[in-house]
């Protein structure tokens, strides 16, 4: 049981690098994917076919592509382009452009569910595309779409493990740093499990209050 | 005529607004691909040499046996969870909190902890005790607790939303918990179901994809092993190009068949939960 318990306290170095790591992926990836995810739910409903095409061309690859082979192409092909990108940038940036595609789609679907008249109405006050969109819809939308926004976050906070299998150092990449150190794999693992679920619940926690409290009757 | 929420039909000057919009749009994916392609170009990515592996019959055949051991696994993997999650699901909407409870509990903790780290338990903790588990059955074990967890909230929540005068009807006819189930509810939920589903199958498949991580020879590793030939001048970008076009054709056939049947059904049910990435 001490052992348990020293596997934690003997590696904190370790540990508190790694979690420190996935919340700095967890946070820069969840804004950047938001910011993209809704300029991708704005090309998507756009008036302009070319637009609406790109936007649904790029969520239909991307949520076809498996998130290891978005790393694999920053990390292997974009110096190539001549982009040289860091292995933890390239983990913001594949994290940002794979969760883009499916934040957008979870808006779109939210933006479905907003009554026309509401765009009637706003368009009736002479409102263009964009005033539309940014100050009736949309914040209707995302009052209905937050609980799945939070599930795609915290499916995204656990895709951030698989940056380890790129060279940074988070907490998916904890294990293989203890193993060298010689620690019981077991109780490694469990502590990386508990780590996670400090994190993973409060989010489950917050998606369930929110969708209780912001249920939208239509 | 317009049915969008955000727009009327144009005008023609709106029409003229959009057509230019259109235009500098596609000037700037034409820049965009003639930059990427110039790039590939300038760093020597199209050179014959970096190509020519493809030519050779034992890399050919080595990349078959990757996708055959992506195929392998996802397929396992996907029978299983199936099962898990049809089990899990059965197991959740029981009257007996003695089933209830802990089906609750694991789907609930399952899906919370990421695939990677269930992997590695499945690989990892056997090892610890001097069981040797193939990669093959690690990857196996993760993919499907994880995705039978969501089948099973899949499955659970397509049920629930079947409205109560079906099962209603069918207790007041005299029929038992099982057959409302079995006779009445699925049938209908699974119209509802299959696209998310399927949906949730592309998940898994793609998932695989981690399988590098624990050395199991699928398809990404195949291509980083081939990326890596010298001999080639390191065809990293030609590799991964391939290896994109075939996860990407083999999951869009997949997802375009969950549409298709997400547009055959009614569409008045509320749809099951979308699938986890």
């Amino acid at each position: 049981m001490l052992e348990f318990f020293r596997t934690l306290t003997n590696n904190w170095d370790i540990f508190s690098r790694g979690f420190f790591t996935t919340l700095k992926l967890f946070v820069i990836g969840a804004v950047g994917s938001l910011t993209v995810g809704t300029i991708l739910a704005t090309m998507r409903v756009s008036p302009v076919p070319v637009l609406r095409g790109l936007g649904a061309a790029y969520v239909n690859i991307i949520r076809n592509t498996p998130l290891t082979l978005v790393f694999a192409f920053l990390v292997f092909a974009a110096p190539k382009l001549g982009i040289e990108i860091a292995f933890e940038p390239a983990a913001y940036t594949a994290l940002t452009i794979y969760t883009a595609a499916f934040i957008c789609e979870t808006l779109r679907s939210g933006i479905n569910t907003v009554p026309v008249g509401q765009g009637e109405a706003a368009r009736a006050l002479g409102m263009t595309f964009g005033q539309v969109l940014y100050l009736i819809v949309l914040p209707q939308a995302f009052r209905t779409v937050v609980p799945p926004l939070i599930s795609m976050l915290n499916a995204m906070l656990k895709n951030t493990t698989v940056a380890a299998g790129f060279s940074v150092v988070e907490a998916g990449a904890i294990q293989a740093y203890l193993s060298e150190r010689g620690e019981n794999q077991v109780y490694t693992l469990f502590w990386i499990t508990f780590g996670f679920l400090t994190f993973v619940v409060p989010l489950i926690l917050l998606q369930r209050f929110l969708e209780r409290r912001w249920a939208v009757v239509r | 005529m317009s049915t969008s929420v955000l727009y009327d039909e144009p005008g023609p000057r709106a029409r003229l607004r959009h057509r230019f919009v259109g235009i500098a749009t596609i000037g700037l994916i034409v820049a965009f691909v003639a930059f990427t392609i110039y790039r590939f170009s300038e760093t020597g990515q199209f050179e014959p040499l970096k190509w020519k592996q493809f030519e050779y019959e034992a890399i050919q055949l080595q990349l078959l046996h990757g996708l055959l051991a992506t195929l392998e696994a996802a397929g396992t993997a996907a029978a299983l969870a199936l099962i898990f999650g049809g089990v899990f699901a059965s197991a959740r909407i029981s009257d007996a909190w003695i089933f209830r409870a802990p089906a609750t509990f694991l789907v609930e903790l399952f899906r919370a902890i990421p695939l990677l780290i269930l992997i590695f338990f499945g690989y990892y903790v056997p090892l610890q005790y001097g069981l040797h588990i193939s990669n093959f059955w690690a990857l196996v074990a993760g993919l499907t607790v994880y995705n039978g967890s969501v089948l099973a909230e899949i499955i659970r929540a397509g049920i629930a939303a079947i409205p109560s005068g079906q099962s209603e009807a069918a207790y007041a006819l005299g029929m038992q918990k099982g057959q409302v189930v079995r006779l009445i509810l699925l049938p209908q939920a699974i119209r509802s179901m299959l696209p998310s589903i399927i949906g949730q199958l592309v998940v898994l498949l793609k998932d695989t994809a981690l399988g590098f991580i624990i050395t199991y020879p699928e398809l990404l590793y195949v291509g980083k092993q081939m990326g890596s030939r010298l001999a080639f001048d390191l065809p990293y970008v030609p590799t991964y190009l391939v290896i994109a076009a075939i996860y990407i054709g083999m999951c869009a056939i997949m997802s375009a068949f969950a549409n298709w049947l997400a547009k055959r059904g009614d569409g008045k049910r509320s749809p099951a939960p979308a699938p986890r990435p």
